[in-house]
């Protein structure tokens, strides 16, 4: 998969636009004017210090965080105090976390089904048959019928991804999704998400897989002290980087 | 540079002192001098106090009778209890409409039952009409005054009849009351917060016993005669706020539990508040809680016996009114042990019960 390829499947229709957005936690300023356009098809990484904002830059997407200044637009929605409106964005959008944070009282198969039944009202079997087909392509499938507790990390991980796509996003943010796997464990979950980017999905993913990021993205942003200091397309961000920061950054990951 | 090429070194069977019942007791009870003499102190006491007391209880005490003249061996006089038994399970309800009690309680056995035993059809069904048909059902078989059921009054009412209908409306009661107390004091909107906390730290913070002569003595002082309404109804609904509140507790300690990230993962899917609280939040929480609930559950279960001081005769009161009776002095520990030995039962079925559970809806993901 080259670079080439991969930007023929964006397109002009923005999917996530940051306007001016700042956010503090208490006197903490966190994210400092950050302007973004995501077009549809886009696959972008976010890397940088721990404690930089690329976290809480995703996170203010879906409302998890709130902003307190400038525009969130999601698939044409601003993202405001109306439930609504954080309603409707939650619903575009697919999220996967650190900690995978399935629901462990509940099989896997449920915790695929939970959301589309009582959120989209699909029929139960449907449901399952759309769990079942997103949990195929994850290749956990055989385990559906088990416990999140008695599954490895990258399975784990695995289920998340099929359990945001069962609720059919048309955008994924990934937080950190390899961080809390042990390194055996990495590779199946990035193939799971190469796999979905070769399928044209918009992606913001928070990671410092560098060699994910080179197979995939379109675009590096590099963080630094809650503002985007540095914006390339990827080989350009590795092989070239501009700011001392992004050298210094690099020269510690690499 | 050497390369070493091993092959995996068999399984060995642990040394025989550690497994087998040797083991066990060499582990357990003489891995020491001084855990040596502890064993054998205790099996002293063991051999002191239990055979001399199984013995009273049963094989040298007096079943079959009808006066205290029945009783001549030196063991206890279950006569008493046993001619007696009428009223320490029902009260003072008419002989004539025991029937009642018993369907009542027989019929609200097999629901739980089937509630309760895995693998029986239809539970939703079941649990709707437990919850929203059966209490009909009861109100109308105990209180009587419709269908040609004459009324009995609640006063009447008594004996461990009244000591289960207190205790199982209480628990019924005070679940749900406690899970809406914890989730509105857990709230971030200021007004259900605020008032969730005045209830649960009011209704904490007094006693069981001033709660129950405020209903039976002060509200009906203060409250316009029209409004009065039945003293074993009053007494309920203290015992049911009153235990909402120690259960709203248990049950915040469960949520606070819940790591952020359920709630985050919840939120990502769309689910509403409710949502998430039902089908993510509180099944977990209220697992966790499990040993608090049951302990709460059991707590009411013996707290119902305050009811005595005002005049309600529950099982207790009923067994000790016994004792004054002229014909029948001097049997009070028989009527002790009798009451002491029900409110056992029923606690430590509770509690086994809930330990079933706990294993049941263990899931593999505690460490």
């Amino acid at each position: 998969m080259t670079v080439e390829n991969a930007q023929q499947a964006t397109s002009d229709e923005v999917m996530v636009e940051l306007r001016n957005v700042n956010k503090w936690y208490g006197d903490f300023h966190v994210l400092k004017n950050i302007n973004l356009k995501v077009t549809k098809g886009e696959r972008i990484i976010i890397c940088g210090p721990s404690g930089c904002g690329k976290s809480t830059l995703i996170r203010c997407m879906n409302r998890l965080e709130e902003h307190q200044e400038g525009d969130i637009i999601v698939s044409g929605i601003t993202l405001d105090d109306d439930l609504k409106h954080i309603d409707r964005v939650r619903r575009d959008i697919g999220m996967v976390f650190q900690q995978f944070n399935l629901f462990p009282h509940l099989t896997v198969m449920e915790n695929c089904c939970l959301a589309p039944i009582w959120v989209q009202k699909q029929p139960r079997k449907e449901a399952e048959a759309i769990a079942m087909k997103f949990l195929e392509r994850v290749q956990i499938a055989d385990q559906a019928k088990k416990f999140p507790g008695q599954l490895s990390g990258g399975q784990q991980q695995r289920v998340a991804i099929a359990r945001s796509l069962c609720m059919n996003p048309s955008i994924m943010l990934f937080d950190e999704p390899t961080s809390a796997l042990d390194p055996e464990m990495i590779k199946e979950v990035l193939d799971v998400m190469v796999d979905l980017a070769h399928e044209g999905m918009t992606m913001l993913c928070v990671t410092h897989e560098m060699g994910f990021a080179k197979t995939v993205a379109n675009r590096v942003l590099f963080m630094d002290a809650g503002e985007i200091i540095e914006e390339n397309e990827p080989n350009e961000f590795f092989d070239n980087p501009q700011s001392d920061r992004t050298k210094l950054f690099l020269s510690q990951i690499l | 540079m050497t390369v070493h090429i091993t092959t995996p070194t068999p399984d060995k069977a642990p040394p025989a002192s550690s497994v087998g019942a040797v083991g066990w007791l060499r582990k357990n009870l003489f891995s020491s001098i001084p855990n040596s003499i502890f064993t054998i102190l205790g099996l002293l006491l063991i051999y002191n106090l239990v055979p001399p007391a199984i013995n009273w209880a049963f094989f040298t005490a007096d079943w079959v009778g009808s006066t205290k003249g029945d009783c001549t061996s030196e063991g206890a006089c279950w006569v008493f209890v046993i001619v007696r038994i009428r009223q320490f399970l029902f009260g003072f309800y008419p002989p004539s409409e025991y029937w009642r009690v018993i369907t009542a309680f027989s019929l609200v056995g097999v629901l739980v039952a089937w509630l309760l035993i895995e693998r029986t059809p239809k539970k939703g069904v079941v649990a709707a009409f437990t919850v929203f048909c059966y209490p009909i059902i009861a109100y109308f078989l105990f209180y009587g005054g419709s269908f040609g059921l004459p009324v009995v009054e609640t006063h009447k009412w008594g004996g461990l009849m009244l000591t289960l209908i207190l205790a199982t409306i209480g628990m019924f009661c005070a679940l749900p009351i406690g899970i809406i107390l914890a989730l509105g004091r857990r709230s971030s909107m200021p007004i259900a917060k605020s008032m969730s906390v005045v209830f649960i730290e009011f209704w904490r913070g007094v006693p069981l016993i001033t709660v129950l002569f405020m209903s039976s003595v002060m509200l009906p002082i203060f409250m316009p005669e029209t409004w009065q309404f039945d003293k074993l109804l009053r007494a309920l609904i203290g015992i049911v706020f009153f235990q909402s509140a120690y259960m709203a507790e248990v049950v915040r300690g469960g949520l606070q539990a819940i790591p952020r990230g359920q709630y985050e993962a919840a939120e990502a899917l769309g689910l509403s508040y409710w949502k998430t609280m039902f089908f993510i939040i509180l099944p977990q929480a209220l697992k966790l809680v499990i040993p608090g609930i049951v302990n709460t559950f059991i707590a009411l279960f013996k707290d119902t016996t305050l009811v005595l001081i005002i005049g309600l005769f529950d099982l207790l009161a009923v067994v000790q009114a016994a004792f004054a009776d002229p014909k029948w002095l001097g049997f009070s520990v028989e009527g002790y042990v009798f009451v002491a030995s029900v409110y056992w039962v029923s606690c430590f079925s509770m509690s086994r019960y809930s330990q079933h559970l706990e294993k049941k809806l263990h899931t593999g993901h505690a460490r």
